[in-house]
């Protein structure tokens, strides 16, 4: 008789900061309490609030334990799952301090939790991936079986049209409409692909739903085989993410033994299965065409479209390829029904996106909010603000595809449209939260950079014209830039948006077109004052000290890696600009405010 | 035929349904610019020069593989169609080595047409590019990626159309170039220096090797005897330099031109081509009579040579022992020729002009020294001849027909349409099939192994014989035939094979002709008919005729397959492997 469970993330995030250890920990602990029988450990998928990482949480009572340690197991075996009261100083310290001081907050009470809505997520940090019968228990493969014994392919198409679910890979490309091409296109052979090539800087929404859940997208690869007429699927996905590779293994070999994938499924005479095909890490290849390509064995370039997947895709074969997150909403759409899906989220963009929350922001994690949240909602509830009492400046959504959303238009309420119409764009999912301190400049050439290396260098617009911006870019941020470049650089990215082959090039200048729309003045500072306003382009600062503030400490002269700064003992010391590195070593160490950097 | 209609620039036409829309705009007299495009080999729409505006499209379309639909309006001029134009090819520029004085692409370079064309400013983007070293490794061809402009008609035209792909795209980004798995040097790969990459490239990135300066050092060398052969095809080809169409026979006009050169003979390929067909045709008829290796595969392009001894080693004594006409040529010359004329071979100085790039591989090989001395001293393509005619000042069009020189300006039109893909099958049917039958045959015309089509097939009974045979052009439709062939899937008795398609006529070393006629115009047929038509023409239309060549084996040969035959005329090939 099991009388308590103990729930251990296993997500990367968790596991990279040793929640396997912890699992041991415990495993041996409860062995040499004689508790084994009747506490179960489980390695779950990711809860969501990394930050707090590594996570625990102990069932019935639902106590949320952050920042654990090996160290702290034998504490909280002892004192909560001995004798019933739970650990206090490891308990999740909310935000909100009216939540903080409840005993036993449960994990949905939480700040970061309780506006959000898990539909995507929903197993991730509730069951053992690597049980299908957990999986089964929360109505896995319930969906299926309807859907196999119930519903034609068009009732199926039918239901997914009606949901209003889009592509959550970035496109938001009606997924309904998607399947109807491919169904309606005739072949003997045709396929269903998983895109798991998650690249953008910071996200990790994918990952998450293959290391917490991955027979929600198998179930979900089934379903769409059957709803166009396909007895193969794929899945690609990065070999940075062994965890979700491994487990993904694991749920594949369970579905096959349990007949849930491979032939004759439910005896119904539907076969299907899915092979796992390992991407090398360019980010191109998340763009379907090139991550085709690289399937049949080639380099992973995009190709012309039309023709589209959906006619000739894989191997020339009518393909649908829908995106993990994607995949992940389609069983609860099936079992709840579109109307439910539809009455979340807005006019458009119907139900919830998962964002992968980073940069300047205390929650970072993984979020899942109904479409229609508004950004501030996401920044100062959910994520708890900016930390550091620094002021919130911009986001940036579909990383380096996308744009950044300025303080004044905080209040936007995220769907995909609105966020076009603002000069960004959902994407995969990433959101980074930036302050005061983030130079736009600089941030646009951070993501250009990013696009210049994966670029996969097939056309010319991308492979010469990002590489052209950039050094444009890095010319204004090295105090070299006049207001020319300005014009340059907007004719440029506009030229390459209209000229660029694939969905990598079209939407590579986008980080520069929105930060110029939002923050051209800090350019024009750059430009024509040979300023940094946010303090962060090496080139345009200068360091110097005040000699009423400098007590003569030497400190900064001893740390100064440069040997740029003099000054004799209790004397107010001096910078020698020509030497200086300005690597900010002397700001550091000085403890008296002294030493100016502008 | 399925049509229609759209509006192009305003004007209503009426198109063919599968077409896209490069190619409607053509059927409206529009060219729309293009880079990377080559029909049916490379459909990737990589250059992006080819964009145009279609009314309702997201963002501009790429008109080389978008296909047609009824009531679309197609805009292929508008402002914005242009300035993106020039901004890709000033984009292009800035990352292209500028070098154009000296390139020996200036004028036919397509690269340097559009950016004038587009008024285009060389410096109007700056920034980084990345220095490469040329790749000289290989007797045939320079790589130089500092030209590239990555429009990879080279790689298709390597691995789409020869089946071959000793090139591709390496590292990613800016930093992609074309290079060979694992960075090799080409000579350390299996290239089979066919030279449809140099003729696929818009720009200087891919040329021959040129060897124009050692036979101009050789002219001048007093002490040596320089004498040149033109291939069958030069004749059907070379005028392409010189301003005319496509097709033209400039036979007489290249024999007065090359003379003028100071050489101490020119001399017509065919006559060996004919000497080929003896030897083969009796190296065929022994295979069938003696029960020895077959099917026996011709010889005669070295592009295919190397191809089979790379990639079907297997099949190498599969292969006629024949040298090529042009290494036979150069073996008679310093043997029979040099005893009879009393010249040591050692002053011989023998070129050959080729539409071949494969060839300059060739000459270097090892059994190709009948007289102790290389066979051919150098061998040069139809470009380098025609720029030796440029740079010595030679008003082409202006020279009246001369003659070849004796004693072998005899060819018949048999040795004549070697130069096209089925025509040593034909040359060599003739005289198999009179050979057997013993008696003339009523119609020479071997019909069913003409025309450009990959792989031809055909059975001929002649009396009791029932010969199969085959004839593919392009080591991709070599192989194709070669897998069924060792696989016992198609059983034949005698191949003619071509590294490149359609044979010499489209050698990788016939005159360069940019995209826009490629895709539209067939080169091969047409060169192919100079020589067909040269052949219908002529009275001696059968080698074993040729009284040349009977005084070749009269005095000095004995007779086609002797041991002296054997020792000047057949060579042997290594199994290389990859």
């Amino acid at each position: 008789m099991i009388r308590a469970h103990v729930l251990i993330c296993g997500g990367t995030g968790c596991t990279s900061s040793g929640s396997d250890k912890i699992q041991e920990a415990f495993e041996r602990e409860l062995a040499a309490s004689d508790l084994a029988s009747e506490i179960k450990v489980v390695r779950t998928g990711c809860f969501g609030l990394c930050a707090v990482g590594p996570v625990v949480i102990v069932h019935p009572d639902g106590t949320f334990y952050s920042h654990v340690t090996p160290d702290d197991v034998p504490e909280i075996v002892s004192e909560h799952l001995l004798k019933g009261r739970p650990v206090k100083r490891l308990e999740y310290k909310d935000v909100d301090e009216t939540v903080r001081d409840k005993v036993n907050v449960s994990l949905n009470d939480t700040t970061f939790y309780k506006t959000q809505k898990r539909v995507a997520l929903r197993n991730c940090g509730v069951i053992d991936p690597e049980n299908i019968d957990e999986y089964i228990a929360m109505d896995g493969y319930q969906a299926l079986g309807k859907v196999l014994t119930e519903m034609t392919p068009d009732d199926v198409i039918k239901v997914i049209l009606d949901s209003g679910l889009r592509g959550r890979g970035g496109g938001g490309f009606p997924t309904g409409r998607k399947w109807m091409f491919a169904k309606a296109s005739v072949s003997d052979k045709k396929y269903v692909v998983c895109n798991a090539d998650e690249g953008d800087p910071g996200a990790f929404m994918d990952r998450s739903v293959l290391e917490g859940d991955p027979h929600a997208v198998l179930e979900a690869m089934a379903i769409a085989g059957y709803a166009i007429g396909a007895d193969e699927g794929y899945i690609y996905v990065r070999a940075e993410y062994p965890i979700a590779v491994h487990r993904l293994e694991i749920a594949l070999k369970q579905a096959r033994e349990y007949g849930l994938l491979g032939k004759n499924i439910f005896g119904t005479g539907f076969n299907f299965d899915i092979t796992i095909r390992l991407g090398a890490g360019a980010f191109v290849c998340g763009e379907e065409t090139a991550l085709l390509t690289s399937i049949e064995g080639n380099r992973g370039e995009p190709r012309p479209r039309p023709p589209f997947p959906a006619v000739k895709g894989l191997f020339g074969q009518p393909t649908i390829i829908n995106n993990v997150e994607t995949f992940a909403n389609i069983c609860q759409i099936i079992l709840n029904g579109p109307e439910w899906f539809a009455s979340m989220g807005t006019e458009k963009s119907k139900g919830t996106k998962v964002f992968a929350l980073g940069g300047k922001i205390t929650n970072t994690g993984l979020v899942e909010i109904p479409m229609g949240t508004t950004l501030r909602e996401v920044v100062e509830v959910i994520g708890g603000g900016v930390p550091n009492g620094k002021k919130f400046k911009a986001a940036q959504t579909g990383g380096p595809s996308g744009g950044c959303i300025p303080a004044s238009l905080i209040d936007t309420p995220i769907d995909y449209d609105n966020l076009i119409a603002i000069g960004s764009m959902m994407g995969s999912g990433g959101l980074i939260i930036m302050d005061e301190d983030t130079c736009m400049v600089d941030l646009a050439k951070f993501f250009l950079e990013f696009t210049v290396d994966e670029s996969c260098g097939k056309c010319a617009p991308c492979r010469i014209g990002t590489r052209r911006l950039l050094e444009i870019l890095e010319k204004i941020v090295d105090g070299k830039g006049e207001l020319e470049d300005i014009d340059r650089l907007e004719e440029l990215a506009a030229y390459i948006k209209s000229a660029s082959l694939c969905g990598l090039g079209q939407t590579a200048p986008n980080p520069v077109l929105s930060t110029l729309r939002y923050f051209r003045d800090e350019y024009i500072a750059h430009v024509t004052e040979k300023r940094c306003p946010a303090g962060v382009c090496k080139h345009l600062l200068s360091y110097s000290i005040d000699p009423e503030k400098c007590r003569g400490c030497t400190a900064c002269a001893r740390v100064c890696p440069a040997g740029a700064i003099s000054g004799s003992v209790k004397q107010p010391h001096t910078i020698d600009t020509a030497k200086c590195l300005k690597c900010g070593a002397c700001i550091e160490k000085c403890k008296f405010g002294a030493i100016i950097k502008k | 035929m399925d049509m229609v209609n759209v509006k192009i620039n305003g004007r209503e036409y009426s198109v063919p349904a599968d077409s896209t829309v490069l190619e409607a705009a053509r059927y409206a007299g529009v060219d729309i610019p293009t880079l990377c495009y080559l029909k049916d080999i490379n459909e990737i729409g990589a250059c992006r020069l080819c964009l145009v505006e279609v009314t309702g499209a997201r963002g501009l379309v790429t008109s080389c593989v978008y296909p047609v639909n009824e009531g679309m309006e197609i805009f292929t001029n508008t402002p914005k169609v242009l300035a993106a134009r020039k901004t890709n090819l000033e984009l292009v520029l800035s990352n292209h080595e500028k070098k154009c004085l000296s390139c020996v692409r200036s004028t036919s370079c397509e690269l340097q047409k559009l950016a004038n064309e587009y008024g285009c400013e060389e410096g109007h983007f700056h920034g980084a590019s990345i220095e490469y070293e040329k790749d000289e490794s290989t007797p045939f061809l320079v790589r130089d990626n500092n030209k590239c402009i990555l429009c990879r008609r080279c790689v298709a035209a390597c691995k789409n159309m020869q089946g071959i792909g000793v090139i591709g795209t390496n590292d990613r980004g800016f930093d992609t170039h074309i290079g060979t798995a694992f960075e090799k040097k080409l000579a350390e790969t299996s290239c089979i220096g066919c030279g449809q990459c140099i003729v696929a490239c818009p720009v200087g990135a891919l040329y021959e090797k040129d060897d124009t300066q050692k036979v101009l050092d050789a002219i001048a060398d007093p002490k040596k005897h320089v004498a040149i052969c033109t291939a069958p095809s030069i004749r059907a080809t070379i005028g392409e330099c010189f301003g005319y169409e496509p097709g033209t026979d400039v036979e007489g006009k290249m024999v007065a031109a090359v003379k003028r050169l100071g050489f101490d003979g020119v001399y017509d390929m065919n006559l060996t081509a004919d000497l080929t067909i003896m030897e083969e045709a009796t190296e065929f008829l022994e295979r069938v009579k003696e029960g020895g290796k077959l099917p026996l595969i011709t010889s005669c392009s070295p592009g295919w040579i190397k191809y089979c001894e790379h990639y079907f080693p297997d099949m190498t004594e599969n292969l006629s022992s024949c040298k090529s006409p042009q290494q036979m040529f150069g073996a008679m010359y310093k043997t029979y020729y040099a005893e009879k004329m009393g010249i040591d071979p050692k002053d011989i100085f023998f070129v050959s002009c080729i539409p071949c790039t494969a060839k300059k591989f060739e000459v270097g090989r090892d059994g190709q020294s009948a007289a102790g001395v290389p066979d051919v001293d150098v061998a040069i393509t139809t470009r380098e001849l025609a720029r030796m005619i440029e740079k010595a000042g030679i008003n082409f069009k202006a020279l009246p027909d001369e003659k070849f020189d004796q004693p072998f300006d005899i060819g018949s039109g048999a040795g004549a349409i070697f130069g096209a893909t089925g025509g040593v099958m034909e040359a060599a049917l003739r005289t198999a099939a009179e050979v057997i039958l013993g008696k003339p045959l009523e119609k020479l015309e071997f019909d069913d192994v003409r025309g450009t089509a990959p792989i031809k097939r055909a059975t001929y009974k002649l009396g009791d014989l029932e010969i199969k045979v085959a004839v593919a052009s392009g080591t991709k439709n070599a192989k194709e035939l070669l897998t069924k062939v060792q696989n016992g899937e198609e059983k034949v008795d005698f191949i003619e094979i071509m590294a490149c398609p359609g044979g010499c006529v489209n050698g990788g070393g016939q005159p360069l002709q940019p995209a826009s006629v490629r895709n539209t115009v067939d080169l091969r047929a047409l060169r192919a008919k100079v020589l067909y038509t040269a052949d219908s023409k002529m009275d001696l239309r059968k080698s074993h005729e040729n009284s040349a060549v009977k005084k070749l084996y009269d005095e000095y040969l004995g007779k086609p397959g002797s041991h002296r035959a054997h020792e000047i005329l057949h060579t042997t090939y290594v199994k290389r492997g990859l």
